[in-house]
């Protein structure tokens, strides 16, 4: 364990003096570990990935097998079953982390989606300027307008429930503020003389937006990410929720406490356990994002709106 | 020019600027119902012949190319058109009715919310601004984090748990207990809104008394009541209002949720229902109708800014 740290702190200490992303990244490590919230919320989201990467492996029911003999269905917990079991007999403990598997998968990789789309837009807007960015940041301005849930809501009625487009709903939905931050900085950047000098090298203009720009906004996308991760586990549980997110029996916090609302007065677990997985996973990415923002770069407090 | 007509000027340009918002959320709307597919089979009685298929085809010009069928559906819309709802149970009444219906439930329980949200997110942030760094603000810190972190089926889901189900104070859902039916829903689209509020009346509060007049007015030996009470919340809490416009978008969104865990017939419960109901007229219409008053609060927002800082009405 000791040998560990050490290793990973020579790496630190190498990524500190190589400039770049890499010391970007190293910075962030250093400073973010120094703050309470930061090093809360990290571990809140390492439990919950470890706990959904490992599911297969995991001890535990399978989480769509149907039980639906006497004394099997709507249990309280106990030793067999730790968080009760469902309507129809299922493990609510083993659902509860599949559901984590879902939810973490979809937002993921809609936050993903949404800030390669935010990037590429917004990186374009600012650095070209002129009527490249009056028209990209017109169609920000548009998208920026609603909530990201009502945009989220009619493009998943639209596409219909299933995993594949609540990610499509939620990506479409959420880039604006990706593309707005990126502008922004993009803007600020472009007349900077790195900028310049690299221009009078006669780099490409995709070179100096990818390889010069781009590291540098390394830590406010990082940040906006974060927070991007639990907005998008809100969104996805509910449209699940509400029957338009994925669709049963993949287990998804969101459907399991629209299905558990129905057995509240004499079986509260099916609805409570997934509750608590799910605020504490968003709660863990909030916690990191604000943290790392407050770490980074006070000035972004008012980003968020 | 004078200062009035500057804050015309600007009023009218947002104004124009909101076309274009407006346009973009019919023409989602629009795709909406042309991604799912032919509205035929919903159109058409259940036997209809190939003849008669075709006379409807006709009669809602579903023959004609995508951009002349939201012409169209814009032109309809202009005239108050709303189309006519194929859902089971409202099958052929107009959109537009059942809308009129059912909206003053959503503004109701908008507007008790937004009271709610305020009363508690304004002396919340005075007080962890007044007592910053002690255990109290701390408390309100986790507060916020806790309430913003609480998607809105969740926190409702608890609140019934508590309040009707163990308790029984409170009714658990529908609207037949009278203004004690509205306190749950009301409090759940509230609490999260709360907490940002809290936060921005927080930190507005913090730059306001760290400011020199502030500390010239206690040299002048102001008690610290009249200082906090009559200058340094007055001023800060400008910002804060100034932004109750971008917090209806919020509370729409939410409304569509809370609406459907607490079945307060509203338009957001009415999308859910529609979109389960396979009736996309009224699901378009109930949205459209949503984003209309998104729109209006970010105008809203835009103009109160301009009017209290009348910089901005020149940029």
């Amino acid at each position: 364990m000791i040998r560990l740290r050490k290793r990973l702190n020579d790496r630190l200490m190498t990524w500190k003096m190589a400039g770049g992303v890499r010391q970007t990244v190293a910075d962030i490590v250093e400073r973010g570990s120094k703050n309470t919230m930061v090093v809360l919320g990290f571990s809140a989201i390492v439990f919950m990935v470890l706990i959904a990467v490992l599911a297969p492996v995991l001890p535990i029911a399978d989480p769509t097998r149907q039980n639906l003999n006497v004394g099997e269905f709507l249990q309280p917990p106990s030793s067999d079953h730790w968080f009760g079991t469902d309507e129809l007999g299922r493990d609510v403990f083993s659902r509860v982390i599949w559901g984590a598997r879902v939810s973490l998968l979809v937002a993921t990789l809609a936050v993903l989606v949404s800030m390669v789309i935010g990037v590429v837009l917004g990186l374009t807007a600012g650095y070209f300027g002129g009527k490249v960015d009056y028209v990209i940041s017109g169609t920000i301005d548009l998208f920026w307008t609603f909530p990201p849930f009502l945009l989220a809501l009619a493009f998943a009625a639209a596409l219909g429930a299933g995993l594949f487009n609540v990610i499509l709903a939620i990506s479409i939905s959420y880039w604006a503020g990706f593309a707005r931050l990126m502008r922004g900085q993009a803007l600020s950047m472009r007349e900077r003389q790195f900028v310049e000098a690299s221009r009078a090298l006669g780099a490409k203009h995709p070179r100096i937006m990818f390889t010069h720009i781009l590291p540098n906004c390394v830590a406010p996308l990082i940040v906006w990410a974060s927070i991007g991760v639990a907005d998008a586990i809100t969104i996805e549980s509910s449209l699940s929720f509400l029957g338009v997110g994925t669709k049963p029996p993949t287990p998804s916090w969101g459907w399991m406490l629209q299905s558990g609302m129905l057995y509240l007065d004499g079986a509260p677990w099916i609805s409570t356990f997934p509750g608590v997985a799910m605020v504490f996973t968003i709660l863990g990415f909030n916690l990191l994002g604000d943290g790392l923002r407050d770490v980074l770069d006070p000035r972004m407090k008012g980003l968020r709106r | 020019m004078g200062q009035l007509a500057d804050l015309v000027s600007y009023v009218i340009r947002k104004l124009l600027l909101a076309i274009p918002v407006i346009l973009l959320a019919t023409l989602i709307v629009f795709l909406m119902l042309y991604m799912t597919g032919d509205p035929i089979s919903a159109l058409a009685p259940p036997h209809a012949t190939q003849e008669q298929v075709e006379a409807l085809r006709e009669k809602y010009g579903l023959n004609e190319p995508p951009y002349v069928q939201y012409g169209m559906f814009l032109w309809r819309i202009a005239h108050g058109d709303l189309g006519i709802s194929v859902g089971a149970a409202t099958r052929n009444l107009e959109v537009g009715d059942i809308i009129a219906e059912r909206l003053p439930r959503t503004l109701e329980l908008m507007a008790v919310g937004l009271t709610i949200s305020y009363s508690i997110g304004i002396p919340l942030g005075i007080f962890s601004a007044l007592k910053h760094n002690s255990y109290g603000d701390r408390s309100v810190m986790v507060f916020t984090l806790l309430a913003y972190a609480m998607p809105s089926f969740w926190l409702g889901i608890l609140f019934m748990l508590l309040f009707a189900v163990k308790l029984d104070w409170l009714p658990l859902e529908g609207t037949t207990g009278g203004f004690a039916s509205i306190i749950l829903p009301a409090m759940t689209l509230g609490i999260g809104n709360a907490a940002l509020t809290t936060r921005m009346m927080r930190s507005s509060m913090l730059e306001v008394i760290r400011q020199d007049y502030i500390t010239q007015l206690r040299s002048r030996g102001l008690p610290e009541r009249e200082i906090i009470y009559k200058h340094a919340v007055k001023n800060a809490i400008l910002p804060v209002i100034t932004v109750i416009g971008l917090d209806i978008g919020w509370f729409v969104a939410g409304s569509v949720v809370v609406e459907t865990v607490f079945s307060w017939p509203g338009l957001g419960m009415m999308i859910t229902t529609s979109i389960l109901n396979v009736d996309f007229p009224l699901v378009q219409g109930c949205i459209l109708v949503l984003a209309m008053f998104v729109i209006a609060g970010n105008l809203m927002a835009d103009i109160l800014y301009a009017y209290v800082d009348p910089r901005v009405r020149l940029g």
